[in-house]
C-alpha cells in the first residue's frame, strides 16, 4: 500500500516518499488507478462478460421465445442433441475447420512472403507497400460486393476469360458446389493476406541489423540469413498473429454471410453462420447458446493445442 | 504469453518523435548497402510484386468500372462515364442517409473508445493495483470472445434497455468489442514514455492530470491516431451488429446496405458497384492517412483482424 505508485524501470529516481509525492499530485493514487479502469471495466462486464454468461446459462435451458410451452431447464439435453442427433453441427463444424486451415496456411505464407519483399530496398517502395496492403481495410461485406461483381456469370471475369478461350460463358463460380469453395478462398485472401504482410513486416524491423552484417561476414548466404536470423525471430510474433488469426477467421461471418449465404445447397456454412441462423432465424436461443458453447470449448481447447505444439515462448533462446 | 511480453512487445511510434523509420530510401544512389552477390535481383522483386499488385488492384478496378460505365455496357474501359449509378444509390437507395449513420457511429466509436482506452491505458502502465494482473488476462480472454456469437445476449441486454433500433446499441456494441485491444496498445504507448518526465512537471507545478495533459499526450498522438483510426474502420465496416440492432431503414449503415443491394432478387450491378465506391471512400482516407504508422503502431501481439 506504500508504494501504491510505481515508477516504470526508466524513471531513475529512486522511490520518493509516497506521502509527499501524494500531496504534490494532488490525486488519491490509491483509487485512481480504479477510477480510470472503471468506464472500461464496467463496459466488458456488461456487454462481454454478462452476455457470455448468459451463453452458458441458456446452454442448460429450453428457451425459445416462439415455443414458451417448451421452455424450462434442460439439463444437458441440448448438448446430447448436438452430438447425436444434430444433421448439421459435425458438417458445419468441419467446414469450419477446412475453411480456417486453407486460408490461415495460405494467408501466412503469401504474406510472409509479400513482407520479405516490401521489406527490400526498391524504387517504388512506399508506393508498392501502400497498394499491397490497402484490402486489409476493406470490409468483409464491401469485399463480397467486389467479388460478387468479379464473379457473376454474365458480367464478371469469367465473361472475358470465356472471350480469350478460358473457361466457358455462363460459369457462375459461387453457385456451383465444385468451384464455391475456391472462389470464396480466394475473396478472403485478397483481404487476409495484407494483414499478415502487415505484422510481419513489422517484425521483420525489429529484428537487428549487425545480424546480419555479421553473417555476412561469416559467408552465410540468403536463405541461411533467412533461416537462422530472420525466422527465429519472427517466430513468435507468427505464432501468435496465426493463433489471432484462426479464432477470427472461425468467427468471422461477414464475407460468407453476404457471398454465398452458406450456400449453395448449404455447402459453405461454418458453425457460426450456423449459430446464427439457429438464433436469429429459427430463434431457438437455448440450442444455439448450447451451440456456442461448444465453440468456446473447441476455440480454447484448438488455442491451447496449438501454443503446446508452437512451443510458444519456448526456452530456446 | 503473458500479460507483460506482450505490453512490451508494442512499439510506440509516439515515443520518438522523429517520424518512423519506414521509407528510408538509401542515402545516395550509386552506394552500395550489401556486397554485390547478396544484392536481391531486381526482378525478384518485381516481378512478384508485380503479380500481387495485378491480383490486388484488378478487383479495384472492377468496382470503379462497374460504378462509373453505363448499365449494359461491357467495355473494359470506364469510358463514356457515367454518374447515374451513383446519383439513383445515394437517393434512391438511401445511401445518403446510411452514410450519415454509418458516420456518426464511426465517429462516436472512436472518440468513446480513444477516450476510455487512454484512461484505462494510463492505470495499467503506470499503476501498480490489485486486480491488475486479472484485468490484463481478461483483456487478453476477451480477444477470442466473438461478438458474432454473442448477438442473441447483446439483443436481449438491448431490448432491456430500450436500445433496439437506436444508434446507440451499436456505438456500445462496437465500442465495447473494440476496448481491449485498443487500452493494450495504449498501456504500451504510455510506458514507453518515460515516467520521469511527468514526474519534472510534477516538481513544476503541473498536478497528474495537467502533467499528462501537457507532457504526454502530445508525445502519444501518432499512437492515438492509430488506434482512434483502427476503431472507426472497424466501426464504419462491421456489419452484424447494425444488421441485428437496427431494423428500421432509416437507422441502417453502409454495410447494411450492400448487403441488401446484393440480396435482391435481381442484382444491380451498377448500383452495387456506386454503393461499394461509397463504402470504401472513408476508409481509403483513414488509410492513407495512417498508412506510416500501420507497420511501426502495431504489433503482432495485440492486433486482431
Amino acid at each position: 500500500m506504500a508504494s501504491a505508485v510505481t515508477s516504470p524501470p526508466q524513471a531513475g529516481k529512486p522511490q520518493a516518499d509516497p506521502a509527499r509525492r501524494r500531496r504534490r499530485t494532488g490525486a488519491a493514487p490509491r483509487r485512481l488507478p480504479y477510477l480510470l479502469i472503471a468506464p472500461a471495466g464496467l463496459l466488458m462486464l456488461g456487454f462481454i462478460a454478462y452476455p457470455v454468461l448468459s451463453v452458458f446459462y441458456y446452454s442448460l435451458q429450453h428457451y425459445n421465445p416462439t415455443k414458451p410451452w417448451r421452455n424450462g431447464f434442460a439439463g444437458l439435453d441440448n448438448f446430447t442433441r448436438i452430438f447425436t442427433d444434430d444433421p448439421h453441427f459435425w458438417g458445419t463444424l468441419s467446414f469450419s475447420l477446412k475453411w480456417v486451415v486453407v486460408e490461415v496456411t495460405l494467408q501466412l505464407l503469401f504474406g510472409l512472403a509479400l513482407a520479405l519483399i516490401v521489406n527490400q530496398t526498391f524504387v517504388g517502395r512506399a508506393l508498392g507497400r501502400a497498394l499491397v496492403f490497402s484490402p486489409w481495410a476493406v470490409s468483409g461485406v464491401l469485399t463480397s460486393a467486389i467479388w460478387v461483381l468479379l464473379y457473376n456469370s454474365q458480367t464478371g471475369i469469367t465473361r472475358y476469360l470465356a472471350d480469350l478461350g478460358i473457361g466457358e460463358y455462363g460459369t457462375s463460380l459461387l453457385s456451383d458446389t465444385a468451384t464455391v469453395f475456391p472462389a470464396a478462398i480466394v475473396a478472403d485472401l485478397w483481404r487476409g493476406v495484407p494483414f499478415f504482410a502487415i505484422l510481419i513486416l513489422a517484425d521483420l524491423q525489429s529484428v537487428p541489423k549487425d545480424l546480419y552484417e555479421a553473417a555476412e561476414v561469416d559467408g552465410a548466404g540468403r536463405i541461411r540469413q533467412f533461416l537462422h536470423i530472420t525466422l527465429p525471430h519472427i517466430r513468435d510474433a507468427i505464432v501468435l498473429s496465426t493463433l489471432l488469426r484462426a479464432v477470427w477467421e472461425f468467427n468471422n461471418v461477414d464475407l460468407l454471410y453476404t457471398l454465398t449465404g452458406g450456400g449453395p445447397a448449404g455447402e459453405t456454412t461454418t458453425l457460426p453462420l450456423y449459430i446464427a441462423h439457429t438464433s436469429v432465424d429459427a430463434h431457438n436461443f437455448g440450442y444455439a447458446s448450447a451451440l456456442t458453447t461448444v465453440a468456446f470449448v473447441i476455440l480454447l481447447f484448438c488455442s491451447m493445442v496449438y501454443l503446446r505444439l508452437s512451443k510458444f515462448g519456448g526456452d530456446g533462446k | 504469453m503473458t500479460a507483460e511480453s506482450t505490453l512490451t512487445a508494442a512499439p510506440a511510434p509516439g515515443a520518438a518523435q522523429a517520424p518512423p523509420p519506414l521509407d528510408r530510401t538509401p542515402p545516395t544512389a550509386g552506394r552500395k548497402r550489401r556486397p554485390a552477390w547478396d544484392e536481391v535481383p531486381r526482378w525478384q522483386i518485381y516481378l512478384p510484386l508485380g503479380i500481387y499488385l495485378v491480383f490486388t488492384l484488378v478487383p479495384f478496378y472492377w468496382i470503379l468500372l462497374f460504378a462509373v460505365r453505363p448499365a449494359g455496357s461491357t467495355s473494359l474501359l470506364p469510358w463514356p462515364m457515367t454518374t447515374d449509378h451513383f446519383e439513383k444509390v445515394w437517393t434512391e437507395r438511401s445511401f445518403g442517409v446510411f452514410f450519415q449513420n454509418s458516420l456518426l457511429i464511426g465517429v462516436a466509436v472512436l472518440v468513446m473508445t480513444t477516450v476510455v482506452a487512454l484512461a484505462g491505458g494510463y492505470a495499467l502502465a503506470r499503476f501498480d493495483f490489485r486486480i491488475k494482473k486479472g484485468f490484463m488476462l481478461a483483456l487478453l480472454c476477451s480477444q477470442f470472445v466473438p461478438g458474432a456469437l454473442l448477438l442473441v445476449p447483446l439483443f436481449q441486454i438491448f431490448a432491456e434497455l430500450r436500445m433496439i433500433n437506436s444508434l446507440g446499441s451499436v456505438i456500445i456494441a462496437e465500442t465495447v468489442f473494440q476496448l481491449p485491444l485498443s487500452m493494450i496498445l495504449i498501456s504500451g504507448f504510455i510506458r514507453n514514455v518515460p515516467y520521469s518526465l511527468e514526474e519534472a512537471a510534477w516538481v513544476d507545478g503541473c498536478n497528474r492530470f495537467s502533467a499528462f495533459r501537457i507532457v504526454v499526450l502530445p508525445l502519444l498522438r501518432p499512437g492515438l491516431v492509430a488506434v482512434g483510426s483502427f476503431a472507426f474502420v472497424h466501426a464504419w465496416n462491421h456489419f452484424l451488429f447494425a444488421l441485428m440492432f437496427l431494423s428500421s431503414q432509416s437507422k441502417q449503415t453502409i454495410p447494411v446496405g450492400l448487403n441488401t443491394l446484393m440480396g435482391a432478387d435481381s442484382v444491380d450491378l451498377g448500383a452495387l458497384a456506386a454503393g461499394g465506391v461509397i463504402a470504401a471512400v472513408p476508409v481509403v482516407i483513414v488509410f492513407a492517412f495512417i498508412q506510416k504508422w500501420l507497420v511501426t503502431g502495431f504489433s503482432a501481439g495485440a492486433v486482431k483482424g
